[in-house]
């Protein structure tokens, strides 16, 4: 189970082990990684092996984030507000991985809903980080990062609203992709906030995400943002050969200069980056350093919330405890609602949805909400501009490793917060984008991000892959160290 | 009243003939068996995503164009957020920003006169799940969630009762002319809101709007109309017209009239945005065109037309176009080469009584245009009596056959009765022994005068007919 959908492929196709004796590895992996670090929500231990074909998919086991609606299985969204929902259908993403052959072996721990970047607020609790337990996975997409960190199968899957399959990965030492926004449908996908949902997957390799989301991606006519990319063939272009591709990164997040009391983590953070932009150059990239507005910059976290916040609000509105979901008490369905909603959801989505809510309001729109899509607009414009002469961005990711989960211990500084919080451009403009662990900072594993333009998913991952190649990194199990 | 002028607005909402509902792939038919035409997007179960029904919008477009409206240049749609049980999701996906519609307007004749009536706009939307009360519980029937509504509204431009109706009626014969609608109260497929103020006749300044919601048909939007200026009037006689205030209310059909629901200072901040799950599209020049291209001649149109063209009575005409299936009869008859008069006459009279006393639709009317010259022809040639061929007309409809059978010399009936009592007095001349026998009391012989009857006209004189004369003759 520690190795790639390539190698298992290969295994299983030489019938050297069998899809049997990897369900059973992978749900015995998961009670081991569930008694250690809470990363799922169900363990499915009625998981049957499938045949063997061509699909290099067919009998390998993998996990679901549990924001994926599953027949007749348990799906929470992390939230109490869904305990007990088991959907009467399955979402588009994992409709097709059946078809694979795939095999789900358990729902993982997400953030209420995704809404959350450190795998601390799902109603089963707290997600501990398999590198460090009092450390954090980051997220949403926690319990899968976890997973697959762990070595419980080669893959699971994730939704990516602001960063929350490509943080978690970052902290895991694994990879995280989103693809280019609409290309795998969200039909089945917990909502949290549709301009910017996307559905990915987390890998330990490069490889595994293109072969992954390969199987997950075509247009959905039960999603209208979906679009047809049976042109694209990830897995196919991936060992592509990079020499005379352009990237950039950004002055103004990538220089220690910009950080005015800048932690040794973050110094060694971002020297370890400089370092790996040399092996690009090494493939035969140009590697070249723009300048942008950091006033721009400096608006993006704010752009987020308002954006997210909004549409959450009225995402979320479906849960009311009347048509499922544990109905509330109250002497009228009004007070049903609201008993439903006040006990259901976590403190943080409440915090939220009052954000939302203010933001919607006629008053409050123009100044807030409109001003943010604004904001939204000149930004994926500004990274536009940059695609028109680079075929990607490329990025640190975070400030270093993986925070503590009591956050005493982390200095966070607002100087810091567009370096932490930048990935969110991926989801505003729906731009490919990966993450891949490109080194340690006192044995925990820290990230750089590749991120092109919409519908360049093929570059964005053959630079990730080339890069991959020349680092030490690739499909590494999550070792508690020191 | 007389002292001052009413102001009335309309929201017209009508719900549109689909196979499926406006963003969902659920049946939108008349059912009858509560959530039964539902799928998983109408119970707004989680990860569910609206896909919008192409036919929809091109309905919605065909009838922005049709009232002369504006179209926007991209198709989105917003969502209006609210909590209530018959909105599962939480919200309703409406237009707001970009309507189908804007500035439009539609011509209408009340009492004689010609009036624009101007529409500010009109939207595709979702219509709510139905609720039924009762005494301690309320049932939710989703049948009707999702189903394509189309909402429209007037500028506050209608002044009297009668103006708001002759409107509603015109809107609906646009939308059955269209074909979009089956537009039948009945089935609750028309609702309207109603916005009334009243202000003195020399006045500029537009008085307080109190507006009624949910009217369910058209003699209760007049009585409501009615009696909300009539409430608003004599408040402002007796010098209280502070009393009226902006509120929402609602008309209560047992007692005629209407009842406070609510202040609009309480009104709900919808959060309308653009809803991101269904993108912006441009609408295509070219499919508009097409679009245009389809609509019929509307009512209004046909009207003119038949008395210009057709020479018909103002009355006959406007009988005729009452109904988008009558007009095309009308001129499917024309078509056939059957005179004008004619043809309006059998439709104005036969046709229409029957299908009006059957309760059927002219469409499952058995006498084509192509059937009905038969007869037509007939009479014409001078074979078929008026009376004659109206006999043939029901015993076409009646036996479901080509009328041509009845007329055929076999087959037609003698039902004249001059006819018959000529024929008649002939025979019993020609039989003179047997008349005295039968007045003697030999009464089993009237069989033999029928006989003779049927005998001398091969069995086409009516029998009934022929009895009661031959009884009146013998008898006497």
């Amino acid at each position: 189970m520690n190795q790639t959908i390539e190698e298992l492929h290969e295994l299983l196709k030489e019938k050297k082990i069998t899809s049997q004796e990897l369900v059973q590895e992978s749900l015995k992996k998961s009670h081991e990684v569930q008694e250690k670090y809470n990363a799922f929500v169900t363990i499915l231990d009625e998981a049957k092996a499938t045949e063997i074909t061509d699909n290099p998919l067919s009998g390998i086991p993998f996990g679901i984030k549990d924001n994926y609606s599953t027949k007749d299985i348990l799906s929470t969204g992390s939230s109490n507000t869904l305990k007990d929902y088991i959907p009467i259908f399955t979402a588009t993403a994992v409709e097709k991985l059946l078809n694979a052959g795939a095999i789900p072996v358990n729902k993982t721990v997400l953030d209420e809903f995704g809404m959350g970047g450190t795998g601390t607020s799902g109603h089963t609790g707290i997600v501990l980080n398999p590198w460090d337990p009092t450390r954090m996975c980051a997220g949403s997409s926690a319990g899968s990062a976890c997973a697959v960190a762990s070595g419980v199968y080669p893959y699971a899957l994730g939704s990516d609203t602001g960063d929350s399959i490509r943080k978690p990965a970052a902290y895991c030492g694994i990879v995280g992709y989103k693809p280019t926004y609409g290309m795998i449908s969200r039909y089945g996908v917990f909502p949290f906030a549709s301009s910017l949902d996307h559905c990915g997957v987390l890998t330990r390799s490069v490889a595994d995400a293109a072969i992954v989301v390969d199987n997950m991606k075509g247009i959905d006519p039960q999603d209208m943002t979906s679009w047809d990319s049976k042109d694209l063939h990830l897995y196919e272009h991936v060992k592509d050969d990079v020499k005379g591709l352009h990237c950039c990164y950004i002055k103004e997040l990538c220089n220690i200069e910009s950080y005015p009391n800048p932690t040794e983590e973050l110094k060694s953070h971002l020297e370890n980056f400089k370092n790996k932009l040399e092996l690009c150059k090494e493939l035969g990239i140009e590697i070249e350093e723009v300048s942008v507005d950091s006033a721009l910059l400096e608006a993006l976290p704010s752009v987020y919330v308002a954006i997210s916040c909004a549409e959450a609000t009225s995402n979320m509105s479906n849960l009311t405890g009347l048509i499922f979901g544990p109905r509330g008490e109250g002497n009228n369905v009004f007070e049903m609602m609201m008993n439903h909603r006040t006990h259901g959801f976590s403190p943080l989505i409440k915090r939220r949805f009052v954000i939302g809510s203010y933001i919607l309001q006629k008053e409050n729109q123009e100044r807030y909400f409109k001003n943010a899509q604004r904001v939204r607009r000149l930004l994926v414009d500004t990274w536009k501009k940059l695609f028109e002469t680079y075929d990607a961005v490329i990025l640190p990711v975070g400030t270093g490793p993986a925070k503590h989960l009591d956050g005493d211990k982390d200095i966070l500084s607002h100087d810091t917060e567009v370096l932490e919080e930048h990935l969110q451009i991926g989801n505003f403009g729906g731009f490919p984008s990966i993450t891949l662990p490109d080194g340690f900072i006192n044995n925990l594993p820290v990230a750089l991000n590749i991120t092109g333009n919409c519908y360049n998913d093929e570059t964005v991952l053959k630079i990730a892959y080339a890069l991959e190649s020349k680092m030490n990194y690739k499909n590494q199990i999550a070792k508690e160290g020191k | 009243m007389g002292k001052y002028k009413a102001v009335i607005g309309l929201e017209m909402h009508c719900e549109l003939k689909s196979n499926s509902k406006v963003f969902s792939s659920a049946r939108n038919s008349y059912n009858e068996v509560p959530n039964d035409n539902i799928t998983y997007l109408d119970l707004a179960l989680p990860g569910t995503l609206p896909v919008v029904n192409k036919k929809c919008v091109h309905d919605a477009l065909m009838m922005s164009m049709a009232l002369n409206c504006t179209q926007p240049e991209y198709m989105y749609f917003d969502r209006k957020n609210y909590y209530y049980p018959d909105l599962p999701k939480g919200y309703q996906i409406t237009q707001m920003d970009a309507p189908v519609g804007i500035n439009g307007f539609v011509e209408i004749e009340c009492k004689g006169e010609k009036k624009k009536i101007y529409i500010h706009d009109i939207h595709l939307e979702e219509d709510a799940a139905s609720l039924d009360h009762f005494y301690d519980t309320t049932n939710i029937d989703y049948n009707r969630g999702g189903v394509p509504l189309l909402e429209l509204v007037t500028e506050p431009c209608i002044n009297s009762p009668e103006e708001a109706v002759a409107f509603l009626e015109t809107m609906r014969s646009i939308y059955k002319y269209c074909d979009v609608s089956e537009a039948d109260t009945k089935k609750g497929q028309i609702r309207c809101d109603v916005n009334v103020s009243i202000m003195d006749n020399d006045a500029t300044e537009l008085g307080t709007k109190v507006e009624m919601k949910n009217i369910n048909s058209f003699s209760n939007v007049y009585d409501a109309i009615c009696y909300e200026i009539k409430r608003q009037s004599e408040l402002k006689e007796q010098g209280r017209y502070d009393e009226v205030e902006q509120e929402t209310r609602r008309f209560d059909e047992e007692t005629g009239t209407t009842i406070r629901m609510r202040s609009k200072a309480d009104a709900l901040d919808y959060k309308y945005f653009v809803d991101p799950n269904l993108p912006k599209f441009k609408i295509d020049p070219e499919w508009l065109e097409e679009i245009r291209n389809e609509i019929p001649l509307l009512a209004n149109q046909r009207k003119e037309k038949y008395i210009k063209e057709q020479g018909l009575s103002d009355y006959d005409a406007g009988v005729i176009v009452k109904e988008r299936e009558y007009a095309e009869y009308f001129e499917n008859c024309i078509a056939l080469g059957i005179e004008t008069k004619t043809a309006a006459n059998w439709l104005t009279t036969q046709i229409l009584g029957f299908i009006n006393k059957e309760e059927i639709s002219l469409k499952d009317f058995y006498l084509t245009p192509t059937l009905l010259k038969q007869i037509i022809d007939e009479i014409d040639k001078g074979t078929l009596s008026t009376k004659l061929a109206k006999e043939v007309f029901y015993k076409a409809l009646e036996e479901k056959k080509e009328p041509k059978n009845f007329i055929s010399q076999e087959n037609a009936q003698i039902s004249d009765k001059n006819e018959l009592e000529t024929l008649i007095n002939q025979i019993l001349e020609e039989n003179t022994h047997q008349v005295e026998e039968y007045k003697k009391g030999k009464t089993n012989l009237f069989d033999f005068f029928v006989g003779q009857v049927m005998k001398n006209t091969r069995g086409k004189a009516n029998p009934v007919l022929t009895k009661e004369i031959l009884k009146e003759k013998l008898e006497k």
